[in-house]
């Protein structure tokens, strides 16, 4: 904070004409962006349009390819995040990371605590100095609780304490609000002017336009890696925003065919899961494609889980094309039809040092099999053609999926499941990570799929999406399935009040 | 490119085979006493009591967990084995029931593993001075030798003058089931992928738990077999029948290319790395080594097996980090 000079704004950290390249994909192209002292700058772009990769640089985790990090004005370079950090630079993410045993106080201040003779610990010094970090954030929390328990919201307000305890100048807060309900959101808002009356630079990241406009002077977007318009918020419409992102036709990203409802294909009544979710009933038809929002941690997750038989569920039931599912046992409800792309593909999706052969095999073992035996012909040709009808694009079809990106590993995990011909297929977060043009075919396979007479249940994170694909949108929070909004219903307003338990729907 | 092939044509287990072959031409070459027909039976039926477990701990350390309880299975059905003899009951009674107290055994295992969701590693190690403990309980220090000669024959006998132990035949047809179990059916498959990653094949619908239990089962069954092949091959049955052959099957297993961390090995691989072991006990043997310091070489081939392929895999990560410094692989870093 000792550089500020309120009278002579010059940038305390600025990108200048910043490119990165991750093989083929040019995730930054000729990128700049000014951040001044006392200054909340938004950052806005769809998924995939570059802002983490911007983050990263100016974090240290990337190094540019081409372009420089201004710092102060003099170009910087860093080798890695602690740099970054050394030269007052902090990220707070989406989901913090704390140790779940150890104290606020010794959170903040891990592998650096105050010394006392005989270099033990000084936990006065630690308190007292965690307590005055609280109060310059003016919030209340009690430096000797431990982390574990703490809401995401308190964590986050730990990791920017954290920083501060850092002499950090700039903030950088990834999706900040995406996990938080209104009256928390209010709360980090007013550390944040705190921070900025203090003379700290925020870069401010959120996918809720009104929060921008509520919180930041200026914002600066990005699409498909090039900057679109860095300029003040004054003045600005939503809708100018959102013109600035996106850049195209919407129908263009979100192809959804209008399809006429079949037969109830997936039925859950009354699911339970105790201390997860409660009392869930809804139904998918033929040929819907039904959107499950809500925000991270809400049970939108654990449902689908259930339903499956990953985990078991307590009371309740789930019937699959009329035929009652068993509880806790995903082969049943395979043979019975349903599928499930998973949230995480790297960790249950994928098998990832297997082949991208294999990988797609795992779902039609009993399938492919002769006389007991894999058939290693009838696995390959299975494979091979579900790979080609998603346009997975590999080298070899025996090579190990690692080597793939992430947009043609998830058409691997979709070739994976759409393989066993489901007639429920579930989507946890389908295009979670991926560039935009794998997104759009995503979303097309998805409509295809309804429109063939498949029940899609779609839950996910990206409320675009959600509007964009749904016939119908469910919306989760805390446990409990709380609006069920019509495709004509559903707006960016309705759906975020249900998801943050504002409407009583 | 070219690396990759190359390391597909250098596969650990390929190295492993070629190593058992060259220590074989050495040893027929160089050590006295060796290339002859009766030290080769010995030499095989020494071995196979190794052999014996390895089949099922193959397939057991490829689904990411171990069994380190075999050894003193094995001695448990062994003392059992003498215990009932001595009761006067005929051998082709006590044979099938000391094969069904090597399945509870191996249950046992499976269901503090399974159901308590115990690690393996944990859970065997305490199952195997338990069931050593039993075995001493049962025989105490007795010693049973006068099994009827029939069995002792075909368990320590060979087919004329050739090096072929009766024993060899029956366990030619195990290892053929366990490799087609292993590699050609969809069971064996699926306990790849859930080596590699258990909750990726859990979400693939393979049932792991079900799949864990069957394997810890049968490896009690087999540890149990073993022990009574032991009793008979070496016409002793004693509670301490077998004590620190678990050492030598994870030893001989590992040898063989099978990754301790699940998901990777072949059976050939595995049986080359047994025999590998039992070659070198032999040789020591005939070179009057004693039974400790062969202790000490299979333990250092135990560390070695470990440490071989994770130094290979550094070397090539840091070849081709040095490769793609320059440029990042697309398949390491997603999209932003």
């Amino acid at each position: 904070m000792t550089h500020r000079s309120a009278k002579d704004p010059a940038p305390v950290l600025a990108l200048r004409g910043v490119s990165k390249s991750f093989g083929a994909v040019r995730a930054l192209r000729d990128v700049s962006l000014e951040l001044f002292p006392g200054e909340v700058h938004a950052l806005a772009g769809e998924n995939g349009a570059g802002k983490s990769t911007l983050i990263k640089t100016l974090a240290g985790v990337h190094r540019p390819d081409a372009g420089q990090v201004l710092l102060d004005g003099e170009p910087a370079l860093f080798h890695g995040p602690a740099d970054a950090r050394d030269a007052g630079i902090a990220v707070i993410y989406q989901e913090p990371t704390l140790f779940p045993d150890l104290s606020i106080a010794e959170n903040i201040f891990m592998g650096r605590q105050p010394r006392r003779a005989l270099g033990r610990i000084d936990h006065r010094a630690t308190r007292n100095a965690t307590a005055a970090l609280m109060h310059r954030l003016g919030v209340e929390l009690d430096p000797d609780r431990p982390a574990r328990g703490l809401s995401i919201a308190d964590q986050q307000i730990v990791e920017i304490a954290k920083a501060l305890s850092f002499d950090a100048r700039v903030l950088i807060m990834d999706e900040p609000t995406a996990a938080l309900t209104g009256s928390e959101v209010a709360r980090l808002f007013g550390v944040v002017r705190a921070l900025r009356e203090q003379g700290a630079a925020v870069l401010f990241i959120s996918h809720r336009l009104e929060e921008i406009f509520r919180i930041c002077e200026r914002v600066t977007t990005l699409r498909d890696g090039a900057l679109i318009a860095s300029e003040p918020l004054a003045g600005m419409t939503e809708e100018d925003l959102v013109r600035r992102m996106v850049g195209r036709d919407l129908d263009e990203l979100y192809p959804k065919q209008d399809v006429e409802a079949g037969e109830v294909a997936l039925s859950v009544r009354r699911l339970t899961r105790e201390g997860v979710f409660t009392d869930v009933s809804f139904e998918v038809r033929c040929g819907e494609i039904v959107g499950m929002a809500g925000l991270v941690g809400a049970g939108r997750t654990e449902v689908a889980r259930a339903v499956f038989g990953i985990d078991r569920w307590d009371a309740g039931e789930v019937e699959v094309a009329g035929q009652a599912l068993v509880n806790g046992a995903p082969s049943t409800a395979m043979a019975a039809g349903l599928a499930l792309v998973p949230e995480d593909r790297r960790a249950q999706g994928l098998v990832m040092g297997m082949s991208i052969e294999r990988n797609i095999g795992l779902t039609g073992l009993r399938a492919t099999r002769r006389a007991g035996l894999m058939d290693r012909g009838a696995e390959r040709s299975r494979s091979l053609d579900w790979a080609v009808r998603l346009q997975v694009k590999y080298a070899r079809i025996a090579d190990a999926v690692s080597t793939l990106s992430g947009g043609n590993q998830q058409k691997v995990v979709l070739a994976k499941w759409l393989a066993t011909g489901p007639a429920v297929l579930i989507v946890d977060e389908p295009t979670r990570g991926i560039d935009v043009g794998t997104k759009a075919e995503v979303h097309r396979l998805l409509s295809a799929l309804a429109a063939d007479g498949v029940a899609v249940l779609m839950i996910s994170s990206d409320l675009p999406e959600i509007l964009g694909m749904a016939d119908r949108v469910l919306v989760m929070h805390e446990g409990r399935l709380t609006a069920e909004i019509s495709r004509s219903d559903a707006t960016e307003e309705t759906v975020m009040a249900a998801a943050t338990g504002r409407a009583a729907a | 490119m070219a690396d990759s092939a190359l390391a597909r044509a250098v596969r650990w287990d390929t190295v492993v085979g070629a190593l058992l072959i060259v220590v074989l031409l050495l040893s027929f070459g160089f050590v006295d006493g060796f290339g002859n027909a009766l030290n080769l039976s010995f030499l095989i039926g020494n071995t196979l009591p190794i052999a014996l477990i390895a089949l099922p701990m193959t397939l057991l350390v490829v689904s990411g967990e171990i069994d380190l309880s075999v050894a003193s299975t094995a001695g448990l059905s062994g003392a059992v084995m003498g215990a009932l003899w001595n009761q006067g009951l005929p051998i082709e009674a006590i044979i099938p029931l000391c094969l069904l107290l090597g399945v509870v055994c191996g249950l046992v295992n499976g269901l503090l593993v399974t159901r308590l969701g115990l690690p393996s590693l944990a859970v065997t190690i305490g199952t195997l001075a338990a069931y050593r403990g039993i075995a001493q309980i049962v025989l105490g220090s007795d010693a049973v030798t006068d099994f009827p000669s029939p069995y002792l024959d075909f368990a320590a006998g060979r087919i004329g003058d050739t090096f072929v132990p009766y024993a060899l035949l029956p366990f030619l047809a195990l290892l053929a089931v366990a490799v087609l179990a292993l590699h050609a059916k969809p069971f064996g498959r699926s306990l790849f992928a859930t080596g590699a990653n258990e909750e990726a094949a859990r979400f693939a619908g393979v049932r792991v738990k079900r799949q864990k239990l069957i394997l810890f089962t049968v490896t009690g069954l087999m540890a149990s077999l073993t022990g009574v092949f032991w009793a008979l091959h070496y016409a002793s049955a004693r509670f301490d029948n077998a004590t620190g052959l678990e050492l030598s099957v994870v030893a001989a297993v590992l040898l063989g290319g099978i990754d301790f961390d699940g998901g990777k090995g072949t059976l050939g691989g595995a049986i080359a790395g047994v025999f590998l072991l039992g070659a070198l006990q032999n040789v020591m043997s005939l070179g009057d080594v004693s039974a400790q310091s062969q202790i000490v070489v299979t333990g250092v081939l135990l560390v070695l097996s470990v440490l071989g392929p994770r130094v290979g895999r550094q070397i090539s990560v840091a070849r081709a980090g040095r490769r793609a410094a320059s440029a990042p692989t697309p398949a390491r870093t997603p999209t932003p």
